[in-house]
C-alpha cells in the first residue's frame, strides 16, 4: 500500500492540464487537448461529513455551513449529473427522536439543491447507535448498487456495526454483487470509512476492510471515495484508488499528527479553511478528475 | 483456554476464569472515559485487565499491542497478558459509543 502525494496523484490519473485546487475557490481547467465531451463522461459531486445538529467550538456556524455549501453546489454550470453524500449526514445524538429531527431537518435543508438525483450512504453518526434504522426511514438502504453511464457504483455499508465492520453479511453482498461486473468494469466504490487501515490507532480503518479489498482486486478499474476522516486524502492499494473527501463541519488532524483525534480549531481570520466538497469528473477508461472546491469563495 | 503470542503480547481472553497468581488490573469504561486511563505494567509481568462498563457496550484495543476486548454491560472481560516491549501506547474504544466517542482513550505504559 502506498499513499499518493497530489503530484503523484495527476500523474496517475493522466491530469495534466488540469488544475487541482484545494480550498483557493478555482475550477478544473481543460487543455483542449485529449479531452472531448464523449457520451459516457459525467460528474458528480461528493459531499461529506456535514454532521448536521453538530454545536461547538469547531465551527460556530456549524446551522450556516450546509446552506452556504448548498448554494457553492447550486452554482455548478453545468449542474451534476448526481450527488452523493459519503456519510454522517448527521451528528450523533443518543436520543432516537432527537436522531430523527436532525435527518428530517437535513432532509429538508438538501431540499434546497437544484440537482435531486441524490445517493446517501450513512456514517456512524447516523447509523451506529441504532444499526442504521433511522437513516434508513428517511435515506433507504444503506448498502446498495446503481450504474451510471457506463460506471458500476457500490454502496457500502461500514457503519451500521458499531464495530465498523462491514460483516459477513455486507462481504457476501459484495462479492454478488461484483459477480455481475467484468474484470475490466468500471467501478466506483462509495463507502464512509477507509477500507484500508489509514490509520488504525484513531480507527481510521474498516475492521474486515481488507477482505472488501480482495474482493475489489480482481477487477482493473476500482477507485473508491469514502469521508470519515474529515480531510482530502489519496491512497492506493495496489491498482485501487482511494480517494477521502473533506467535512462540512471541521477538519480534522493529519493521521498520526497529534496524540488525539479532537477537532482542528477554527480559525476566525480564515473561516471555513478545511471544509468543502469534491467535483468527480469521470472519463473513459476508469480516470477521475477531482477538483476540490470550497464552502465560500476567497 | 486460548493462547496466542501476538505483536509482543501473549494475550488470553477469559470467559469467567481468573488467574489468582497474576496481578488484577481494573479499567471501569463509561461515556467517554476509562478510569484509570493511564495505566502501567511491568515488562514481562503476567497481568490480567479486568474491565467493566457503567452504561453502555464499548470496546478496548490497543493496536501497538495486538490486543482488543469488548466490554459488555453487566459483565466482566478479563484480558489476560504479558508485556514484552516497553513503551508507551494508545489505547481507544473501537465501539461506536456516542457524541465523544472519538475522544475516548488512554495509555498503557510498559516499563522495564
Amino acid at each position: 500500500m502506498q499513499p499518493v502525494d497530489r503530484r503523484q496523484f495527476l500523474k496517475i490519473a493522466g491530469l495534466g492540464g488540469v488544475v487541482f485546487a484545494s480550498g483557493l475557490g478555482c475550477a478544473s481547467t481543460k487543455s483542449g487537448q485529449g479531452y472531448e465531451a464523449a457520451q459516457d463522461e459525467f460528474f458528480f459531486v461528493q459531499l461529506s461529513d456535514t454532521h448536521w445538529g453538530f454545536k461547538g467550538a469547531p465551527n460556530p456556524d456549524a446551522e450556516g455551513t450546509l446552506p452556504k455549501a448548498i448554494a457553492a453546489v447550486n452554482a455548478l454550470d453545468p449542474q451534476p449529473d448526481f450527488i452523493v453524500f459519503t456519510g454522517d449526514l448527521t451528528h450523533t445524538t443518543d436520543d432516537p427522536a432527537e436522531r430523527r429531527r436532525r435527518m428530517a431537518q437535513f432532509k429538508e435543508m438538501i431540499g434546497g439543491l437544484k440537482t435531486q438525483r441524490i445517493r446517501f450512504l450513512a456514517g456512524e453518526h447516523d447509523a451506529s447507535l441504532d444499526n442504521g434504522t433511522a437513516f434508513k426511514e428517511f435515506f433507504g438502504p444503506t448498502q446498495y448498487s446503481f450504474d451510471h453511464k457506463g460506471v458500476h457504483f457500490i454502496a457500502l455499508d461500514n457503519v451500521s456495526d458499531p464495530k465498523g465492520a462491514i460483516g459477513d453479511e455486507g462481504l457476501a453482498w459484495l462479492k454478488s454483487d461484483l459477480a455481475t461486473q467484468k474484470p475490466d468494469a468500471r467501478i466506483v466504490v462509495l463507502t464512509h470509512r477507509p477500507l484500508f487501515p489509514l490509520y488504525p490507532q484513531w480507527d481510521w480503518a474498516t475492521k474486515d476492510g481488507e477482505q472488501a479489498i480482495a474482493a475489489l482486486m480482481p477487477y482493473q478499474n476500482v477507485t473508491v471515495f469514502y469521508g470519515h476522516i474529515h480531510q482530502e486524502n489519496h491512497f492506493k492499494t495496489a491498482h485501487i484508488e482511494h480517494h477521502a473527501a473533506k467535512s462540512l463541519i471541521f477538519p480534522l488532524p493529519a493521521p498520526g499528527s497529534q496524540p488525539k483525534r479532537v477537532p482542528l480549531a477554527w480559525d476566525p481570520a480564515n473561516p471555513y479553511r478545511g471544509l468543502g466538497f469534491r467535483q468527480v469528473e469521470a472519463e473513459k477508461p476508469a480516470e477521475y478528475k477531482l477538483t476540490e472546491l470550497p464552502v465560500v469563495k476567497a | 483456554m486460548k493462547r496466542r503470542l501476538f505483536l509482543g503480547v501473549a494475550i488470553a481472553v477469559l470467559g469467567g476464569q481468573a488467574w489468582p497468581q497474576e496481578r488484577v488490573v481494573r479499567i471501569s469504561a463509561k461515556k467517554f472515559t476509562y478510569t484509570p486511563d493511564e495505566v502501567t505494567l511491568k515488562l514481562g509481568e503476567p497481568v490480567v485487565l479486568e474491565f467493566t462498563t457503567e452504561d453502555v457496550h464499548m470496546g478496548f484495543k490497543c493496536v501497538e499491542l495486538g490486543v482488543r476486548a469488548d466490554i459488555l454491560p453487566g459483565q466482566v472481560t478479563r484480558l489476560k497478558l504479558t508485556p514484552e516491549k516497553a513503551g508507551t501506547f494508545g489505547f481507544f474504544c473501537d465501539v461506536f459509543c456516542g457524541d465523544d466517542h472519538e475522544l475516548m482513550s488512554g495509555t498503557l505504559t510498559i516499563t522495564a
